[in-house]
């Protein structure tokens, strides 16, 4: 099993690099100087050479990425925010928290209503429950979430009060920060919802279909232990859609932070991007890359473990 | 009559891979020196159990896989030398029937259209290659003005399988190996089958290579037997002579453990015991002898070649070599 | 069995047309009534959005502060009017044209384009495999608003930039998909038994692959468009995309997103427009999915 693991982990360091290549490149070849946003508009040539100097923007780009990779790898050190002159790396581990939170949270609103109603709809093939679940999953996956958090705001802040319309936990204890995390929580899960429920329904009507549940529902075993029986032999397609979603969740979440203004990586990509902020931008984007990275390692690992069918690589 | 295909010392092995790097750890030894003629317009049936290699073999002889080692003459000529082109024809003359009747049909072509691609890829225009494919239909028994147009998810398995054998037999072939050609059919179905390739065989004069783990079937279709284990010949002959006196202890097992309705037949203990063993690291000596009730010191150490016995018959057994 | 046909067997019959797959598919998506009302609807979007400048009944760009944000409903505004006091059902209309066109030809693009380099990947193997697919697997590793967020942040706003984001982002999805059922069909028995008669690769390709291997890929692509059309229309949501004073379905959500305080509804108008749109593609890609599907 661990050279399963030791034999993926080595592959997924190829993308990785790869990723970071890209984020660099990505970020050189942007138009616009970065230079020009530091300095005053009337700065001499002089003093123009003298800061590229200083932040090694003279030297060849090869060596520009390897020193960039270098620090960011070895020292942690991703620069420092050019609006704010605050370390990157602190910014977006702050950030990548709240990203978190809302993402865990938004997946089990998915994944539990998901897979009640997806099996729900499964047991009860072709009945109008099943229609109602496929009509609500539907409609869940066709939803643009920014539109639903807006629509969440006009009706439960603004017409009825009931949520903060914006912002991060401003008073501290759960009450409150799970008021202003809700609204954003429920936009996120929509999309989610509605994926997970069409495969949950799919993948326990093809374990219905086998021979083996007819077996256990003639002897009489059913409910209760068969839901179970079933649930453990689609588990890793469940758990292949809970892993993409989360990653949904977790790099989707940039539109639903934009509109409550709750402030993670999303959120702080925005501004990174509308301030032309190179460093706080490539940061962001390397510190995502990499967690989406080992997340598919993780969900890929966990597979394997709990089906030794499926041999990967 | 020179025999219409030989195939001498035939090896294939495949590399089991095991680690974070891939190594390859072990050889999985499925054809492991196979040699035996086919006469023209024999049956010759291939016995075995599951994991013997019958399948491995079938594919390495027609090479459709490269052989590791060994020679396969057909008509005269080395098969395993022959440039692309020749190839191309000998595949005319060397056809497969294989044992899936679903899974050997593309799911989107029509049966009819499934049949003429052997002709159109041989040169033929598409109207010609239709009209014979409707024959080749008609020969198989299906009416091909109803069966022409439909697709495989639409006919029975028996009539699958009737595609196929019209399909290998469009190209009209001298040599037809057939791979488990029924045993993914109901048994009803399998006599019906099984005549209709006897009825072919003799209205088109072909050879024939049937292998089958299934016994009756063999019996019921074969001129000449090989045993399969492991890879490796243990016994061959005339179907009639290996059915009523089977020389080799696995041809014996594997005749007295097929269940039979008579019930003066009845075991009263199965003859093998244990499960096949693990191709990856065969026994030393020979194959057989774990499960062997009559082995010896000797079968541990050497590995028994295959004896004449009696007129074209042989095993490859011990208990033979002392001039019994 | 070999019986002798019975006379009215024998007698001459116009043998039955073949039905080629790809009619039986439409036959089938003709029958089915969510196929067909999802169809009619986007037809008709589309049919309204190309004939924007006809159907439109006011210039899109011109607008008076004095009529801003009417109510749904304003005599001579049906759909109310936005934040500068815009016709909403005039940009509406002009907004389908670019939400369609920015949401529509990443896909076409990077099905074309990911279809042919599957493959190509599939089918060939080694070297050009593993450099298509772990190229492919780098933008793979981030998820698709991310990517489309990032290339865009990069390269700027513009319609122009993001096509090239969004085909960016939604190539290795079908690159991926394609290979693997290249990879899967070709190791199917039907394409060893065209081997063993003796068939070159090129009528391998096109008879016994491509008919398997495009239905997979279609159907994939057409789970793939509502998600195009979010995220094109969530780009401009973000100033990415589409810049004002164009009209784009997005882009509107974002500039009237202040309103809410003052009218709720027409804000909501083309969050809706997305929303609709991207439900009759998902349902029209449902119902390829069972048409494609070989019974049996």
């Amino acid at each position: 099993m661990w050279s399963l693991v030791l034999r993926r982990l080595l592959l997924t360091l190829p993308t990785l690099l790869g990723a970071s290549l890209i984020v660099f490149a990505m970020v050189k070849l942007a138009p616009g100087d970065p230079i020009s946003i530091l300095m005053p508009p009337d700065a001499g040539k002089a003093e123009i050479e003298a800061v590229k100097e200083a932040l090694g923007l003279d030297r060849p780009l090869p060596v520009q990425y390897l020193k960039w990779l270098e620090r960011a790898v070895v020292h942690g050190d991703l620069g420092r925010s050019i609006a704010t002159r605050r370390p990157v790396v602190q910014d977006v581990l702050d950030a990548l928290r709240n990203s978190v939170i809302l993402a865990v949270a938004s997946s089990m609103l998915a994944l539990i209503p998901g897979l009640a109603l997806g099996t729900l709809a499964a047991f009860q093939r072709g009945g109008v429950v099943d229609k109602v679940v496929s009509a609500v999953a539907i409609t869940g996956v066709s939803v643009p979430h920014y539109w639903a958090g807006i629509m969440l705001v006009i009706v439960f802040s603004v017409q009825l009060g009931w949520f903060p319309a914006m912002g991060g936990p401003s008073d501290p204890g759960i009450g409150p920060y799970i008021r202003h995390m809700l609204l954003p929580a429920v936009a996120l899960a929509l999309i989610p919802l509605g994926v997970i429920t069409r495969v949950v329904r799919s993948a326990v009507l093809d374990i219905l279909a086998q021979e083996f549940v007819l077996t256990l529902r003639v002897k009489g075993l059913y409910t209760g232990s068969l839901v179970r029986h079933v649930l453990k032999n689609a588990s890793p397609q469940i758990l292949t859609v809970m892993g993409l979603q989360f990653g949904f969740a977790l790099g989707g979440s940039v539109l639903v932070e934009t509109v409550f203004s709750w402030p993670g990586t999303g959120y702080l990509l925005n501004i990174a991007i509308f301030q032309r902020d190179m460093p706080l931008l490539q940061g962001i984007i390397l510190v995502l890359s990499t967690t989406f990275v080992l997340l598919n390692l993780a969900v890929d690992v966990l597979q394997s473990l709990i089906d030794p069918r499926i041999v990967r690589g | 009559m020179p025999p219409l295909m030989t195939v001498d010392g035939l090896v294939k092995h495949f590399p089991v891979r095991r680690g974070v790097f891939r190594r390859t750890t072990e050889m999985l030894r499925a054809v492991d020196g196979v040699s035996f003629a086919v006469e023209l317009g024999e049956t010759l049936g291939v016995v075995g159990e599951s994991g013997c290699g019958k399948s491995t073999l079938a594919r390495v002889v027609l090479r459709l896989v490269e052989a590791d080692a060994g020679h396969v003459r057909f008509g005269g000529e080395d098969l395993f030398t022959a440039s692309e082109r020749r190839l191309k024809r000998l595949r005319r003359d060397l056809q497969l029937v294989f044992q899936d009747p679903y899974a050997s049909l593309n799911p989107r072509m029509t049966l009819r259209d499934a049949i003429a691609f052997n002709l159109i890829i041989h040169g033929a225009d598409r109207a010609s290659a239709r009209r014979r494919a409707d024959d080749m239909l008609h020969d198989v028994g299906l009416d091909p003005r109803l069966f022409g147009a439909r697709y495989p998810h639409e006919v029975s398995g028996g009539q699958r399988q009737r595609v196929n054998i019209a399909r290998a037999l469009v190209l009209d072939p001298r040599l037809v190996v057939l791979d488990e050609p029924v045993s993914a059919l109901d048994k009803s179905v399998q006599a019906q089958v099984l005549n209709l390739l006897q009825q072919l065989k003799a209205a088109r004069q072909l050879t024939y290579v049937l292998i089958s783990h299934d016994l009756n079937v063999i019996e019921y279709a074969s001129d000449r037997v090989i045993v399969l284990y492991l890879g490796k010949i243990v016994e061959t002959g005339p179907a009639t002579v290996i059915a009523e006196s089977p020389k080799h202890p696995y041809t014996q097992a594997l005749f007295k453990s097929a269940p039979s309705m008579d019930p003066s037949q009845r075991l009263v203990a199965p003859p093998l015991t244990g499960d096949p063993p693990n191709p990856l690291s065969p026994p030393s000596g020979c194959r057989f002898r774990t499960r062997c009730p009559f082995a010896t010191a000797q079968c541990v150490d050497v590995e028994p070649p295959l004896r004449e016995i009696s007129s074209r018959h042989f095993a490859a057994c011990h208990l033979y070599s002392n001039a019994n | 069995m070999s019986v002798p046909a019975p006379a009215i067997l024998t007698a001459p019959v116009a043998a039955p047309v073949a039905t080629s797959y790809w009619r039986l598919v439409s036959r089938r998506l003709a029958r089915d009534p969510a196929t067909l009302i999802a169809g009619s609807l986007l037809g008709a979007i589309v049919l309204a959005a190309v004939l924007a400048p006809a159907l439109a009944p006011y210039d899109p760009a011109a607008g008076s502060i004095r009529m801003r944000l009417s109510p749904i409903g304003t005599v001579g505004h049906p759909l109310g009017t936005d934040e500068q006091g815009r016709d909403m059902l005039s940009r509406l209309l002009f907004g389908g044209r670019m939400t369609l066109l920015a949401g529509l030809t990443p896909i076409v693009v990077a099905c074309l384009f990911g279809g042919v380099l599957g493959i190509l990947a599939g089918y060939l193997g080694g070297a050009a495999n593993s450099i298509i697919m772990r190229a492919s697997d780098i933008f793979y590793a981030f998820p698709a608003i991310l990517l489309a967020i990032a290339i865009s942040g990069a390269l700027g706003p513009g319609l122009g930039n993001t096509l090239i984001s969004l085909s960016v982002v939604f190539l290795p999805r079908i690159i991926r998909v394609a290979e693997a059922v290249t990879v899967q069909t070709k190791s199917l028995e039907y394409v060893a038994a065209a081997r063993a008669s003796g068939a070159g690769s090129w009528p391998i390709v096109r008879y016994h692959l491509l008919p398997n291997v495009l239905a997979p890929i279609l159907v994939f692509t057409s789970t793939q468009v509502s998600l195009s059309i979010i995220l094109a229309a969530g780009l401009s949501f973000l100033g990415l995309g589409v810049t004002p004073p164009a009209a784009e379905w997005g882009l509107m959500l974002n500039t009237l997103r202040q309103s809410i305080y003052v009218d709720a509804w027409v804000p909501a108008l083309p969050g809706v427009a997305i929303f609709v749109v991207s439900m009759a593609f998902n349902l029209l890609s449902d119902g390829l999915r069972d048409a494609m599907e070989v019974r049996g």
